[in-house]
C-alpha cells in the first residue's frame, strides 16, 4: 500500500525532475489517445517533438519559427513568475497583452504613414504602457480595497477583448480595408514594423526582449535586494514583514512589471507576426504563459526552456495535424495533459511515496 | 521584408524541382490541401468545405492525396500553416475563409508552383491566386421570402458574422424579397462578429428572440441558432446555414442555403491533373449548382412552398434576379433604377443597408 509522506523542504531534485517526467507521462498518454484515434503514436509523437526541428523538409521554416511562438510566451511568463512567486496571481496577462498591442499599435498608427525611426521605440514604450495601465487596476484595486487580483485581473480579460473589438472594427480600422474589421498592417510598414533582424532567423526584437527579460529576471533573484523580497513574500509573508517588506508595494510592482512585459509581447506580435490588430488579434499567450511559467518553476532558465517546448508543441502540433490529419482538439488534449501531469507529478517534489505494510497501517 | 525574399528563393528552388514544367502537361498525381476555420464537425461551413475534399478524393481516387487543417485562425497562424503546407508538397491549397487573404496572398508570392485557391476573397497578387465565391445571395433571395410569409410578428432577425460586403449582400437580399411578399416586415441584423463561435452565436439567437423576432436566418457557421431556436417550441424558425442542417427538420429548420463545394474542388484538381488548369475568379449560384435550396418542410404551407420553389428556379433561370430596381440606399439615395439588376462590381463592394433596413452597419 502507497502513503504519502510530507517532505519537511521540497525536493530540489524532483523540483527539477517532475517537469521532465511530466512531459514523458504526456508523450505515453497522448500517444495512447493518438493510438486510439488509429494513428501510429510513435510517428505521431515523432511529427510533433522531433520533424519541426530536424526534418529536411520543415525544419528550415519551423525553426525560426519556434522563435517567434515562443518569444511570446517567454516575455510574458517571466513577468508573471515575478508575482507567482510573492503569492500575487496575476491570471489577466492576456489582457495586458491585449492592451499593450492595442496602445502600441494605436501610437504607431496615429503617426501613419510617416516614416521616421522613432515611431516602432515609441510603439514599444506605448505598448509596454498599456499593458502596464491594465495590469494597476487589479494591483490598485487590491492594495486600496482589497479585492482579489486573481478574478478582477482575469475579468479584465473579457473587457481588454471587446476593447479590441471595438478598435479593430472602429478607431483603429484600416480605412482602405473594403469593410472588413482589422487595422492597417503594421508589419507592411517600415516605420513601425517589427522586423526580422537576420534573414531566416525567426529572431525579431520580441526575442530580444525575452532573452533581455530572461537575463534581468535572473539577476533580479540572484543578486537583487528586490528578488530577496519577492521570494521572501511568498514562502514566509509575515517573515517578509518583520523584513521591512512592503506587501503594497511589492503588489504594485509585480503587476505593474508583469503587465508592462506582457504589453510588450502585445507591441511586438502586433507590429511583426500578426501584423495588425483584428478581432481575434489574441490566441491565449496570456494564459498559455501561466502553465510555462510553473513548467519552468518560476525560474527564469526554465521558463525560457518551457517557453521554446510548449512553442514545439504548437508547431509540431500543426504539422501533426495536417501531415497525419490528427484533430486540432486532440492536439489542444495534449498540450492540456502538459499542464494535468506537472501538477499531478508535483505531488513528488512536496511528498515522499512510501510503501507501507498492512501492519503499519492497522496500528 | 528580408524573410520573405530569403523563403522566395528558397522555396522557387524547391518548388522547382518538384514541379518544374509539370503545368502545360498536367500532373500525374496531386496533393490538394484544405485550410479550415473551424472544425469539420461544425455542422455547416467547415462541415461543407471538407465534404468537397471527400467530393475530390471519391472523384480521382489514387490520383490525389488530400491533407487539411481545421480551427485555424485568420491571423499570423495560417500564414504558418499555409507556408508547412506547400513545404509539405501540396500542389494545390484552398484556403476557405474570408481572413485568410493577406496570408494566402503572401504565402502564394514565396511559391509560385503551388497553386492557391481563397473562397470568398478578392485579391488574386499572384498568378498562381485564384478566388472563388458562391452567390449566396441567391439563396438569401428565397429564405427572404420564406421568412417574409411565414412570420406571424412580422419581424425577422439576421445574424450576420462580419460585416464584409458578403454578409452585407445576404441580408440586403434576405431583406428586399421578405419585404416584396410581406411589406409590413421589420428586420433585425445582430453582429456575432464570428464565423464560428456557438455559444456567441446563440447568445446572438436569443438577442433576436428577446426582441421579437419569429425567423431567423444566420450568416455563421454552427447549428448553435437551430438549436436555440429550436428551446421556444415552435415559436421560431430558422434556417439551415452552408450545411443543410436536417436534424432540425422536425425542428425550426424550415429550409436551407447549402453550400456545394464538390463541383468546383473536383473541376479544379481536374483541370491541375489534365493541365488545363488556369487563374481563375469563379462565381456561381444556384443556377451553376453551387448553392443549393435545401428541402423546404412541411411546417411551410403548400402554396409558399411552391411560391420559394417558384422564385429558386427563376433565379436558376435567370429570368429574376434578387436585386432588381427600384432600389434605395438607406439613406434614401438612389441605387438601381426601374428594372435594373445590380452589377457585380456593385455587390462585391457593398457596403451600405437598402432602404427599410433600420440600424447602422459597424464601424
Amino acid at each position: 500500500m502507497l502513503v504519502l509522506e510530507k517532505r519537511p523542504t521540497p525536493s530540489k531534485g524532483w523540483a527539477w525532475g517532475t517537469p521532465f517526467l511530466a512531459v514523458a507521462l504526456t508523450m505515453i498518454a497522448g500517444g495512447a489517445m493518438f493510438a486510439l484515434l488509429g494513428k501510429d503514436p510513435v510517428e505521431a509523437i515523432r511529427t510533433i517533438f522531433w520533424d519541426p526541428l530536424f526534418n529536411a523538409q520543415f525544419a528550415s521554416y519551423s525553426r525560426p519559427q519556434l522563435l517567434v511562438k515562443a518569444a511570446p510566451l517567454i516575455l510574458i511568463a517571466i513577468g508573471l513568475s515575478l508575482g507567482f512567486r510573492a503569492g500575487i496571481w496575476n491570471i489577466g496577462a492576456e489582457g495586458q497583452y491585449i492592451m499593450g498591442a492595442v496602445f502600441g499599435a494605436a501610437a504607431g498608427l496615429a503617426l501613419y504613414p510617416a516614416e521616421t525611426r522613432w515611431i516602432f521605440p515609441l510603439m514599444i514604450v506605448a505598448g509596454a504602457f498599456g499593458g502596464f495601465l491594465w495590469a494597476m487596476i487589479p494591483a490598485i484595486l487590491k492594495t486600496k480595497f482589497r479585492t482579489n487580483e486573481i478574478l478582477v485581473s482575469l475579468l479584465l480579460v473579457y473587457v481588454a477583448e471587446n476593447i479590441l473589438a471595438s478598435m479593430a472594427l472602429g478607431a483603429l480600422r484600416n480605412p482602405e480595408g473594403g469593410g472588413f474589421p482589422g487595422s492597417r498592417n503594421l508589419s507592411q510598414w517600415p516605420a513601425a514594423a517589427n522586423k526580422e533582424l537576420i534573414a531566416g532567423t525567426g529572431l525579431h526584437w520580441g526575442v530580444v526582449a525575452a532573452v533581455i527579460a530572461v537575463i534581468a529576471a535572473y539577476v533580479l533573484l540572484q543578486r537583487h535586494i528586490l528578488g530577496f523580497q519577492i521570494k521572501l513574500s511568498g514562502q514566509a509573508p509575515r517573515a517578509a514583514r518583520f523584513a521591512g517588506v512592503k506587501p503594497e508595494t511589492l503588489v504594485v510592482l509585480c503587476m505593474g512589471l508583469s503587465g508592462a512585459l506582457a504589453g510588450l509581447a502585445g507591441v511586438f506580435e502586433v507590429a511583426g507576426p500578426a501584423g495588425q490588430i483584428s478581432i481575434d488579434f489574441n490566441q491565449g499567450y496570456g494564459f498559455t504563459a501561466i502553465i510555462v511559467a510553473f513548467l519552468g518553476r518560476l525560474h527564469p532558465v526554465g521558463i525560457l526552456l518551457a517557453g521554446l517546448l510548449m512553442a514545439l508543441t504548437y508547431i509540431g502540433g500543426e504539422l501533426a495535424q495536417f501531415m497525419l490529419g490528427l484533430p486540432s482538439a486532440a492536439i489542444q488534449a495534449f498540450q492540456g495533459m502538459l499542464l494535468f501531469f506537472l501538477l499531478a507529478v508535483d505531488v513528488l517534489s512536496n511528498y515522499r511515496i512510501r510503501l507501507a505494510s498492512f501492519g503499519r497501517e492497522a496500528r | 521584408m528580408k524573410r520573405r525574399h530569403l523563403l522566395a528563393s528558397a522555396a522557387l528552388g524547391l518548388g522547382l524541382t518538384i514541379a518544374g514544367g509539370a503545368f502545360a502537361a498536367g500532373m500525374d498525381h496531386v496533393k490538394a490541401c484544405f485550410v479550415y476555420v473551424g472544425p469539420i464537425g461544425d455542422g455547416g461551413w467547415t462541415f461543407q468545405h471538407d465534404q468537397g475534399r471527400l467530393a475530390v478524393e471519391k472523384e480521382f481516387g489514387d490520383k490525389v492525396e488530400t491533407a487539411y487543417q481545421e480551427n485555424v485562425p485568420e491571423g499570423a497562424d495560417a500564414e504558418r500553416v499555409l507556408t508547412q503546407m506547400a513545404l509539405s508538397g501540396c500542389n494545390i491549397i484552398f484556403t476557405t475563409s474570408f481572413g485568410y487573404m493577406d496570408a494566402t496572398n503572401a504565402v502564394a508570392a514565396k511559391f509560385p508552383d503551388v497553386k492557391f485557391e481563397h473562397a470568398t476573397g478578392f485579391k488574386r497578387d499572384s498568378a498562381n491566386v485564384s478566388t472563388y465565391n458562391a452567390r449566396f445571395y441567391e439563396g438569401r433571395a428565397v429564405e427572404g421570402l420564406l421568412a417574409g410569409r411565414m412570420t406571424k410578428t412580422n419581424k425577422i432577425g439576421y445574424i450576420g458574422s462580419f460585416p464584409i460586403p458578403e454578409v452585407v449582400m445576404g441580408i440586403n437580399s434576405y431583406y428586399l424579397n421578405a419585404k416584396k411578399v410581406n411589406p409590413a416586415v421589420e428586420l433585425s441584423v445582430v453582429w456575432a462578429f464570428t464565423w464560428f463561435d456557438p455559444a456567441k452565436e446563440a447568445d446572438a439567437a436569443k438577442a433576436l428572440i428577446d426582441q421579437g423576432v419569429d425567423v431567423i436566418a444566420s450568416h455563421t457557421d454552427s447549428t448553435a441558432v437551430l438549436a436555440e431556436a429550436a428551446k421556444t417550441e415552435g415559436k421560431v424558425i430558422g434556417f439551415g446555414q452552408a450545411s443543410d442542417m436536417a436534424e432540425y427538420k422536425d425542428g425550426p429548420r424550415i429550409s436551407s442555403i447549402i453550400d456545394n463545394w464538390g463541383p468546383y474542388y473536383v473541376k479544379r484538381v481536374g483541370a491541375l491533373l489534365d493541365g488545363s488548369y488556369e487563374q481563375a475568379d469563379a462565381w456561381e449560384g444556384i443556377a451553376g449548382g453551387e448553392v443549393l435550396i435545401g428541402d423546404i418542410t412541411d411546417a411551410v404551407p403548400a402554396e409558399v412552398k411552391a411560391e420559394a420553389e417558384g422564385l429558386r428556379d427563376a433565379i436558376a433561370a435567370g429570368t429574376y434576379h434578387p436585386f432588381t430596381g427600384p432600389i434605395k440606399k438607406q439613406d434614401g439615395s438612389d441605387w438601381l433604377a426601374e428594372g435594373q439588376t445590380a452589377p457585380d462590381g456593385d455587390l462585391l463592394g457593398m457596403s451600405f443597408y437598402v432602404e427599410g433596413i433600420t440600424g447602422e452597419i459597424p464601424k
